[in-house]
């Protein structure tokens, strides 16, 4: 991105990558979160109507996170054109290199009241791995979550896109490397707890880890970190950065011989989304109360493709409501049917690939676009079903229209 | 004393069907008071009754003979079995009084089993006796031996002779002796004779637990070359082992081969496919159980067209269904088998239960050929090998010989050209499909003979068999059993230095780093294939 002589300030830049009423629905979602949560749940009496569980609280937050994820995704697969296999994998280290902070808090309170955390006492080891180093430090803990995984990603983001990996190819090659480090975190000697994990947390930063108050902060913090997340990621894919990007998924070839190196573009883009994913997990865990290396199983992370697939690739509201709708539908199936989950998850791969290739989002503006089809004179609708169909082939056009798809 | 009855007990069960009635007058003075009596009964009756005596002279030696009245019988635990014809007695008469023996007796009888199989006529007698008293004789032996060794004309008999002389003489009191009997012995391959010279390079206190250098050293020599012996027999099993998983990666390779290799599909429920073929092994496992029990031993070899079938019908279910509509998009391909093979784990769970079913080696897999002391080679991986290897040359034939599959390969280089010239290339693409779900089924049929067979199994081997693809290269037979072979051998060999979950990391980032260097795979299709 080359300098321009009157460049306009970041800031201002940043406030028209999204229209009014974009922002609008982020600021009544911002009050929801951060005012009417914490008062519904923590003020009003559990008989009220209005009271909001902890039940709701926990899974809402769990989601959150989820949608962080799933946005994250969405930057790298919908504009990128790069599906990873291995979202999963920083996603978990970001909630093991929180949870090891987590972990130190608890002090002596675990059930062998020692220094060091109760699986270290049960292995018998004497004294605390080099990498758990500094670990009880809260500001050290933050610093791992956002290096620690944007390193790995880094290296192996360096190396797979210099040597022009791409398409299935990556895929397979990221589902290996989370593979492997899902071997790697069962082991009970890497030092990461073995296939228990990290869990039993008592604090966090001092405060009870399951005090409602605790609890609310948490969910405020998800849902601040959703709203970042969102609007960076609009900003990224507005400017001239987010047009390489999408250049680069259409036609690389093309885009080479302009002269542009793919190579950082994909980089940038595929470390920053291992980074928010590693935000994502540090959020989780605290919420959830558990981390172990079944996050980094293959099915988890192809899971996180198919929310961004139902939601709409290419539109970031799409991640968001794609995450929404199957983890919802997955908590009410697991509960409600649980053998009929598995159908349910096939269908919808099955369904969203071949009938949805643009999610949600894509559906309702197809819709929209038909009634108004209709309403209109011939010689518009003609115009209005073009765009429809553009807006479905390619995506490039998208992330103008999901703004409006937040309106939804 | 322990070492011979085991090896009488093994080599009983041998004898015991080719048994001849016994005179029951040499019977009888076995249960004759007094020791003396006894003994001179013993010879009597080895003299009389060469072979036939064995299980009988065992039984005493065990202390379950007895009397039932007048006849000698053996007590077996409920059942008693005459002693004269060896037949089970029914109904079991009542037992009177059994045969006692003390140790002298029980010497007695020892040392006479062991003479009568190393001076028996039969050569595979002593071979047999010869080759268990390598593996372990005591000092007690020793008598017994030298005369045997005396006897002995046979060459390789004689070595085994020899061997079991030095593992008794070996604590010896006289230093020549022992001298002789450690250099011998570092001529053998059993692991057990290590037990047996280590004390002796050890020290007990301040003085050297064996007094005479000469003999320290020989033994140090003789333990260095066992263990090097021992080493090549390890390596060559771990060779064997790593062609066995070969061999599995490349049954669940090589459908791959074909619907990725060839037609450029993700097949996520690959693994699934295989799962179909495992289970179809236990249908007819169950079929034969309640309709032909009697050919229960050769389900396997219905099992293998009934999973070819079954796979390459859900297959072409898939391939008509879902995949044809995504051709030419594989990331959606991806997702969308996916969603298959959760879908077909989730009909596996609600048909035959979440549990994993119980799939029998048929006997003639059982057992296996053991090449070395310390080196068995199982049947049913060297069958599973021969397998692979005839299915692999199925595949070859099918794709180079056959009509089909020339018009596979024309779709695949040139899918409009192909259909220019009239060939039917959605319905090859159908048959392809199949094809390559049929072979899966066939190493499921295969697996399901070595694995567990449940629900889930095909996930584990989904990341496996896509990295022998990735790493032997798109569109080419050779290169999926060149990395099936390279993949099963690195990670046994890497097994045995780091351990099994290491191992398999360490090979995970080798493939990656691999790819970096050719991302193309190891046998990359040269030209034409121009990249989008």
């Amino acid at each position: 991105m080359t300098s321009s002589p009157a460049r306009t300030p970041f800031i201002v830049r940043l406030g028209r990558s999204l229209d009014a009423r974009s922002w609008l629905l982020i600021g009544l979602f911002a009050a929801f979160a951060l005012v009417a949560v914490p008062v519904m749940h923590l003020l009003l009496p559990p008989g009220n109507p209005l009271h909001l569980s902890t039940y709701f609280i926990t899974l809402t937050g769990k989601i959150l996170c989820y949608a962080i994820v799933a946005v994250a995704m969405d930057l790298i697969w919908g504009y990128g054109g790069i599906l990873s296999l291995g979202h999963g994998l920083f996603f978990a280290l970001g909630g093991y290199t929180f949870g090891m902070y987590l972990m130190r808090e608890i002090g002596r309170d675990g059930s062998y009241q020692s220094d060091l955390p109760d699986f270290m006492v049960f292995l018998d080891w004497k004294e605390l791995p080099w990498f758990w180093t500094g670990s009880d430090h809260f500001l050290w803990a933050v610093l791992l979550v956002l290096i620690v995984p944007a390193l790995i990603a880094f290296v192996f983001g360096y190396f797979a896109f210099r040597s022009r990996i791409k398409g299935v190819y990556f895929s397979i090659i990221t589902q290996a490397l989370t593979y492997a480090a899902m071997l790697l975190f069962f082991r009970n000697e890497t030092g990461f707890g073995g296939n228990n994990g990290f869990t039993d947390f008592k604090r966090i930063l001092g405060y009870s880890i399951t005090a409602p108050e605790t609890r609310v902060v948490l969910f405020a913090l998800s849902a601040l970190a959703l709203i970042g997340t969102l609007v960076l990621a609009r900003f990224l894919v507005t400017s001239k950065f987010g047009r390489i990007l999408t250049a680069i998924r259409d036609a690389e070839s093309r885009v080479m011989f302009i002269g542009y190196n793919p190579l950082w573009y994909k980089l940038f883009v595929w470390t920053l989304s291992a980074m928010l994913c590693a935000i994502a997990g540090a959020l989780y865990v605290p919420q959830v109360g558990i981390i172990n290396p079944s996050e980094m199983a293959v099915a988890n992370s192809i899971e996180i493709a198919i929310w961004v697939a139902v939601g709409g690739r290419g539109t970031l509201i799409g991640a968001v409501i794609g995450a929404f709708i199957v983890n919802l539908a997955k908590s009410w199936f697991t509960v409600s049917f649980p053998e009929y989950w598995l159908f349910f998850l096939g269908t919808l791969f099955i369904v969203s690939t071949l009938w949805l290739p643009q999610g949600v989002v894509g559906l309702y503006r197809r819709l929209r676009a038909g009634r108004s089809n209709r309403q209109e004179s011939a010689n518009d609708a003609e115009k209005g079903a073009g765009k429809a169909r553009e807006n479905c082939g390619a995506p490039a056009s998208a992330p103008l229209a999901a703004a409006k798809g937040a309106s939804a | 004393m322990r070492t011979i009855r085991l090896i009488v007990a093994g080599w009983l069960l041998g004898i015991a069907c080719a048994h001849a009635a016994i005179d029951p007058a040499l019977l009888g003075p076995l249960a004759s008071d007094g020791n003396d009596a006894k003994i001179v009964a013993i010879t009597a009756l080895v003299d009389g009754a060469q072979r036939e005596a064995l299980p009988v002279l065992k039984a005493m030696a065990r202390g379950s003979l007895a009397l039932a009245g007048e006849r000698v019988v053996i007590v077996d635990g409920e059942r008693v079995i005459d002693a004269a014809t060896n037949a089970e007695i029914v109904p079991a008469p009542e037992v009177t009084e059994s045969i006692g023996i003390n140790n002298r007796l029980r010497r007695e009888l020892a040392s006479t089993l062991a003479a009568l199989r190393l001076f028996s006529s039969d050569r595979e007698i002593r071979w047999e006796a010869a080759q268990e008293l390598a593996s372990g004789a005591d000092a007690e032996m020793l008598p017994l031996l030298e005369k045997a060794l005396a006897s002995e004309a046979d060459p390789e008999i004689k070595a085994r002779l020899q061997m079991a002389y030095a593992q008794g003489s070996i604590g010896s009191s006289d230093a020549v002796v022992r001298l002789s009997a450690v250099r011998l012995l570092g001529e053998s391959g059993d692991p057990n004779v290590l037990q047996l010279l280590g004390p002796l390079t050890e020290k007990r206190g301040d003085s050297w637990a064996e007094p005479d250098s000469a003999v320290r050293a020989a033994a140090g020599t003789s333990i260095r070359a066992i263990e090097k012996r021992l080493a090549f027999a390890e390596n060559v099993g771990r060779a064997f082992t790593g062609v066995s998983l070969a061999s599995i990666l490349l049954l669940a390779a090589l459908g791959l081969a074909i619907t990725y290799g060839v037609m450029g599909v993700i097949n996520m429920a690959h693994g699934e496919l295989l799962m179909v073929g495992a289970y179809s092994a236990w249908a007819m496992q169950s079929v034969f159980q309640a309709y032909f029990p009697n050919l229960l031993d050769w389900y396997l070899l219905a099992a293998i067209p009934v999973g070819f079938c079954a796979a390459a019908l859900v297959g072409v279910l898939m391939e008509r269904v879902v995949i044809r509509h995504l051709y030419g998009r594989p990331l959606e391909t991806l997702l969308a088998t996916w969603g298959i093979s959760l879908f077909l784990i989730q009909v596996a769970r609600t048909v035959f239960g979440a549990q994993n079913v119980e799939v029998a080696n048929p006997v003639w897999m059982a057992g296996g050929i053991e090449v070395l002391p310390n080196l068995l080679l199982p049947w049913n991986r060297i069958i599973i090998i021969g397998f692979s290897v005839a299915v692999l040359a199925a595949m070859w034939s099918i794709l180079n010989l056959s009509r089909m599959g020339m018009f596979v390969r024309a779709v695949t280089q040139n899918r409009p050209m192909a259909g220019c010239v009239g060939v039917p290339t959605g319905r090859i693409d159908t048959m392809a499909f199949a094809l390559g779900a049929g072979i899966a089924g066939l190493g499921g049929v295969a697996l399901s003979q070595i694995a567990n067979v449940g629900p889930d199994m095909g996930q584990g081997y989904i990341v496996d068999s896509f990295m022998v693809v990735v790493l032997g290269g798109v569109g080419q037979l050779a290169g999926a059993v060149w990395a099936a072979l390279g993949l099963g051998v690195m990670t046994k060999f890497l097994e045995g230095w780091t351990g099994a979950v290491v191992a398999k990391i360490v090979v995970l980032v080798i493939i990656i780093i691999f790819i970096q260097k050719r991302p193309q795979g190891l046998f990359a299709l040269k030209g034409r294939f121009v990249e989008s």
